[in-house]
């Protein structure tokens, strides 16, 4: 065998370790698959979601190795019909949902966000847990100040509430 | 303007005279009044076969949107255009079933009344102390390329509802002292006189850009999803980057056949459908093998500018090997553009 072989045989191998290595090194990245028959946490809010209360349930679903489905609810006034459009309320709604995914994900924490609509914050949390199944629910308590659930409306959904309900007291 | 003033006479006067034009022109819905002058006039006009629905122990007929896309004329007339669909059409609305029908290439005729005017619902409810629940968007009036009003007196349209002419004598009397009164009459003939006029105002100041400039920048959205989690990110942001472009927005899933939904993607795919109403967006469900071809085939349907994926889920191996998904949609789209919608998480914290 000639030095030019050895060369040419150290070249292939070289190449082919490169490839090698490019192929299991440059594998998409790591995605947060959502298990099969998980459990589901709806954390409904509206106008905005509260860091602590946001940290608290990241926390819940990263213990219970749940899936965070963290709901932003629209109201539909009255004059529109129930299924229109809402382009204003949504243009607020985006990137509050996009910033709670983030740090969501960042946590490790798989996410399912959804925007949900109604009449009313009970009217639109009502649907989602018409819809789809969840094994608890995480939602902030009234704040002086900040949209939200009422008083009234936390009882109503701590009476009527289909399942396991927690409600977290924002930071002052 | 309201119930009675001949819309749906007008709206087959304007078929009619198409059809004299040697236009290829169908019906493809038209409400039974049960009002002889009309059904005089749509006499001799091919109808469209309806879809039968059954809710709440009533038959309901529907217009059959695919029926006429499949039918392909060259104009359709289809009354009604603020009319809900009954529960488990694929549209809610037949404003929706409209905008697939002009996708497609075909000219519509539609009729409306002034109080179904989504912004106008407050102002009708203070004006006359009705709640109209069937609201249509405003956009419907902009895209438009013309607004005809048909206008009548109140007091002739009084004089027609007396005579019979709108509903039955039991209902007439009714409507006279409720809905029909003179002053709400003149109410609704003096806010449909301004929304045409305004309407006529912003045509001559768009008028300014030619119609070959608007083709030219008309952008369109489209949305690729499936029914997983991820989907949800890719239709806001999709959405998002469709109100900066003042476009429409499409949202597709291509499944492949046969494919039996697990009760996460059935989850999935419900609330991919509910966001996809939020946002006043079409939401299309195709069968395909393909997804590439099936994307070709619907972009170049509906007038597609600009594609939205997720990152693909495809090995390096696979790619290298079979090819990746998105250098085809590249190669097979040409003069679409593609954004690729990443997972904001996959990218590094700042240091420090």
């Amino acid at each position: 065998m000639n030095g030019l072989a050895v060369v040419l045989i150290v070249v292939v191998v070289v190449l082919a370790a490169t490839i090698a290595v490019l192929l299991v090194a440059r594998r998409p990245p790591r995605r947060l698959p959502v298990r099969p028959g998980a459990r589901r946490i709806l954390v409904p809010f509206a106008g905005s979601l509260d860091k602590t209360v946001l940290d608290a349930a990241i926390r819940i679903a990263r213990a219970e190795d749940a899936v965070l489905v963290p709901a932003y609810l629209l109201v539909v006034p009255l004059r529109y019909a129930e299924d229109s459009p809402l382009r204003d309320e949504v243009k607020v709604a985006m990137p509050l949902l996009e910033a709670v995914e983030l740090a969501a994900l960042r946590a490790g924490v798989p996410v399912d966000a959804r925007i949900e609509k109604g009449r009313t914050l009970p009217h639109a949390v009502r649907r989602l847990w018409d819809a789809e199944h969840f094994d608890r629910i995480v939602a902030p308590a009234p704040a002086p100040g900040r949209e939200g659930f009422t008083p009234k409306e936390l009882t109503w959904l701590l009476t009527n509430s289909p399942t396991e309900t927690v409600v977290l007291k924002p930071a002052a | 303007m309201a119930a009675g003033v001949g819309k749906t006479y007008r709206m087959l006067e304007e078929g009619k005279q198409a059809i004299e034009e040697g236009r290829d022109v169908v019906i493809g819905y038209l409400e039974p009044h049960d009002r002889p002058e009309t059904s005089a006039l749509a006499r001799g006009i091919e109808v469209v076969p309806h879809l039968q629905a059954a809710h709440g122990g009533l038959e309901l007929n529907e217009m059959d949107a695919d029926a006429v896309i499949r039918r392909a004329p060259e104009l359709a007339l289809i009354d009604e255009l603020a009319h809900t669909n009954a529960p488990g059409m694929r549209n809610e609305k037949r404003y929706q079933d409209i905008d697939e029908i002009l996708d497609a290439g075909i000219d519509v005729i539609s009729t409306v009344n002034v109080q179904h005017l989504e912004s106008l619902n407050d102002e009708i409810f203070e004006l006359t102390g009705v709640r109209v629940r069937e609201t249509f968007p405003d956009r419907i009036i902009d895209e438009a390329d013309e607004v005809v009003l048909v206008d009548l007196t109140p007091e002739a349209l009084q004089q027609r509802l007396r005579a019979g002419k709108i509903y039955k004598a039991d209902r007439a009397e009714a409507a006279l002292l409720n809905f029909f009164t003179a002053e709400n009459l003149s109410r609704l003939r003096e806010l449909a006189l301004r929304e045409v006029a305004e309407d006529v105002e912003s045509r001559r100041k768009h008028s300014v850009l030619d119609p070959l400039s608007q083709q030219a920048i008309a952008e369109r959205v489209l949305a690729l999803v499936e029914p997983q989690p991820k989907s949800q990110r890719i239709m806001r942001r999709a959405w998002r980057s469709a109100e900066r472009l003042g476009a429409q927005m499409d949202a597709m899933w291509v499944r492949k056949p046969g494919h039996e939904l697990t009760d996460e993607e059935q989850t999935s795919l419900a609330a991919l459908r509910r966001l996809a109403v939020v946002l006043g967006s079409h939401f299309l469900e195709e069968e395909g093998d393909d997804l590439v071809a099936a994307v070709r085939r619907i972009a170049y349907e509906r007038g597609t500018t600009y594609i939205f994926v997720g990152t693909p889920d495809e090995s390096r191996r696979r790619e290298v090997f079979g090819g990746s998904l998105l250098s085809r949609m590249v190669r097979e789209l040409p003069g679409i553009d593609i954004r690729v919608v990443a997972n904001r998480a996959d990218r590094p914290e700042p240091e420090g």
